[in-house]
């Protein structure tokens, strides 16, 4: 009985469906559709380059077929090959393959013609060879590792301070590391916002920045609702274990961003450069450990949050030096919000909890204190 | 550039060069499909000599469109050599009269391989057929509008203002009779002068008009060669760049010319947008007789043309082989303007 009510359900999809054959079967569609041509819309996602090579990943984001005629690179007509076929089907790929001298570190244009006559143009701003997964990949590890995994495991070590500290102050800390995550949240949607531009129309950026987001967020709350967060030493692990995730999908997308730049070959992320990203990051660490630094975490425990916020950095790299999609980097950063938020939200909790007003000197002025500290080390990698 | 000036938006924002840059990994399967085209330069004459024997220096590629022009209103071989002129009787005055019959219709012509546009054209064709009379012939021109705009036929010449075709507007589905007498000698054009002129132009409504001199020019291979774009997304800027409306056709196929021979091109240049075009020569000089005068004062391998702008090129080639001709904006020749004369021994008839 339960069961039979679903069928109910069926009688508008069933009217729905019905419509839909109406439209698309009567012809009503040829009248709204009339004679306009066809929109396309085709986007180079990655562009790989080897010596006198050029090879373009297309996606066609529009609502038809679309068909690639010519190629045209720095206005001249040249000879290309393009897999699977010349015409791409909505939401399909192709890689068009060109046989071009492209001249180290300068510019080039190129433009797809497609059989209609529309253009779709695509800048590579600075030509250096693109990095193989073979050749690199160490490097990558590496530079994840200086910015990503041992800053953050350096922070864990605030640990023994945060214990001695009095109530105050470590309201203090607790709201420091609230500031630090509002910053790196806002930081990273508005990252995922730019990239999201990116994203071929199709795919739809912006709602995925908002479903990557809000679903992580809503996620999140509905398993955090379950066991009243930060009540108890349990709470207070899952918040850490959060703010851990979230750090590790911020850093993932910083992995990406500097992956894919220095895979155009700005591998000036010089001494000086790694340094500010150390301390930078290291402020993470101390933002993990915060919420439970009364409760002695193990070691292991302390290792699994600092692995599981930094060795995103060292993917991230991969990555983006090797494979760059910004479809799947907007949304690792959109989801990096979404469980940010849901930290922030918890750690909130935590200052109300003693009935006292939430905006004492020591919380208030964490959370300013936080974020200065963010804008300040943000400038040494400026 | 120094290490500190990479900032952390900065080196995120280059980051994001990785998306429309060059981040990305060669995926073996994929880069196996898209195979060279290495082998595919045989039918390139330019291409024959040494200039792949440098061993590790950069492979240049070839600049070309890929694939053929199926579906143009044209065979540009045929074009290049065609005359029309006109069906011809003797007026009571003992004058020649030549009379020709134009309609221009909305005709959708293939202008690069694969890529369409929708242009408009007399009789069917861009360009226009190359019309063809002597000096001081009657010409009546029957026009028919059989498009979708209201389009008039504007010869240059010598001629009363009512046959200018500028004020007399002609309407699709009506019709109008230019009459004039063919002057002064020399290479003129004919294009629509419907408002806006620009778009009417760049759709492809425009010809050669050759008025012979009464004393014939000395025998040669004559051939018509009209510098014409396309604008094919309406930019107001081309996107492809030809002579006689395919782009690449005489790199593809060569001309053919042989050794010794008089050759006499009438190159007409229609092109919009761009406010000059031009033509060399390679490996020769040709004589120029401007807007098709009868005596020439110039002996050059390059000269420009601004719309509208027309010339008599006559040169003999003296070695055989393959010689290009091309605009010498570099950028035009690319996108299409370019072409091989393939210089051959053979019985000289010109």
């Amino acid at each position: 009985m339960n069961a039979g009510r679903w069928w109910w359900g069926l009688v508008p999809l069933a009217f729905l469906a019905g419509l839909v054959l109406l439209v698309t079967r009567t012809g009503v569609l040829d009248r709204l559709r009339g004679d306009f041509p066809p929109v396309e819309e085709l986007t180079v996602t990655r562009t790989v380059l080897s010596p006198d090579r050029i090879e373009l990943h297309v996606v066609n984001g529009g609502p038809e077929p679309s068909t690639v005629a010519q190629v045209i690179v720095d206005d001249a007509f040249w000879a290309f090959t393009i897999a699977p076929s010349n015409t791409i089907p909505r939401l399909g790929r192709a890689v068009i393959t060109l046989t071009y001298p492209w001249v180290e570190h300068e510019t080039h244009v190129i433009k797809l013609l497609t059989s209609t006559g529309l253009t779709f143009e695509s800048e590579i701003a600075v030509a250096v060879v693109t990095p193989t997964t073979r050749g690199s990949i160490g490097v990558f590890t590496l530079i994840g590792i200086y910015v990503g995994v041992l800053p953050v495991l350096i922070g864990l070590l605030f640990l023994p301070l945060l214990r001695r500290l009095s109530r105050e102050w470590f309201e203090f800390m607790l709201a420091l590391t609230a500031g630090l995550l509002l910053f790196l949240g806002v930081d990273a949607l508005a990252e995922a916002v730019e990239l999201a531009a990116q994203v071929a129309p199709a795919f739809q950026g912006i709602p995925l920045v908002l479903l990557g987001a809000l679903g992580t967020w809503l996620l999140l709350r509905m398993v955090s609702g379950q066991k009243s967060l930060a009540d108890d030493a349990p709470g207070r692990f899952s918040v850490a274990w959060l703010v851990a995730l979230g750090i590790g999908l911020h850093n993932l997308g910083e992995g990406l961003a500097i992956g894919s730049a220095y895979a155009v070959g700005e591998a000036s992320l010089g001494a000086f450069l790694v340094v500010g990203f150390m301390l930078h990051n290291t402020t993470e660490g101390l933002a993990i450990v915060a919420p439970v630094a009364h409760d002695r975490p193990s070691l292991g425990t302390l290792a699994g949050m600092g692995a599981l916020a930094g060795i995103p950095t060292v993917f991230g790299a991969w990555i983006g030096g090797t494979a760059f999609s910004p479809m799947l980097a907007t949304l690792f950063l959109a989801i990096g919000v979404g469980a940010i938020a849901q930290v922030l939200v918890a750690l909130f909790r935590m200052f109300g909890r003693s009935g006292q007003s939430v905006w004492r000197p020591s919380t208030a002025g964490g959370v300013l204190a936080g974020l200065l500290l963010m804008y300040a080390t943000g400038l040494l990698v400026a | 550039m120094s290490n500190s000036a990479w900032s952390r938006r900065e080196i995120l924002k280059h980051g994001m060069l990785g998306v429309a840059g060059v981040a990305g990994l060669t995926a073996a399967g994929i880069s196996t499909a898209a195979t060279a085209r290495s082998g595919s330069h045989s039918d390139d004459p330019q291409h024959a000599g040494t200039a792949h024997a440098n061993g590790g220096a950069h492979k240049p590629g070839l600049s070309a469109t890929v694939g053929q022009v199926t579906r143009g209103s044209i065979d540009p071989a045929a074009f290049l050599e065609h005359f029309d002129y006109g069906s011809v009787s003797i007026l009571p005055d003992g004058r020649v009269l030549r009379e020709y019959r134009i309609s221009a219709v909305d005709v959708d012509i293939e202008v690069a391989p694969g890529v369409m546009f929708a242009a408009w054209a007399y009789n069917g064709q861009v360009p226009g057929p190359t019309l063809r009379a002597t000096e001081g012939d009657v010409a009546r021109v029957h026009f028919t509008n059989a498009g979708s705009h209201a389009h008039t036929l504007h010869f240059h010449g010598i001629h009363a203002a009512r046959m200018d075709g500028v004020f007399e507007v002609v309407y699709p589905g009506e019709q109008f009779t230019y009459e004039f007498t063919a002057r002064p000698a020399g290479l003129q054009l004919y294009h629509c002068h419907a408002v806006p002129l620009k778009r009417h132009i760049a759709k492809g409504l425009y010809g050669t008009f050759i008025i012979d001199p009464k004393v014939p020019r000395p025998p040669a291979r004559e051939m018509v060669m009209v510098l014409n774009g396309f604008d094919t997304n309406f930019d107001a800027k081309n996107e492809v760049y030809a002579v006689n409306t395919v782009p690449f056709a005489y790199h593809h196929r060569p001309i053919t010319v042989v050794k010794g021979e008089l050759q006499r091109i009438y190159m007409v240049n229609i092109l919009e947008f761009d406010l000059i075009n031009s033509m060399h020569l390679h490996g020769n000089f040709f004589t120029l007789f401007r807007t098709g005068a009868v005596s020439s004062s110039e002996f050059t391998d390059t000269v420009m043309f601004c719309q509208g702008e027309r010339h008599i090129l006559e040169f003999t080639y003296e070695e055989t082989g393959p010689f290009m001709f091309h605009a010498h904006q570099s950028e035009f020749a690319e996108l299409g303007w370019m072409g091989v004369f393939d210089v051959v021994d053979g019985e000289v008839t010109a």
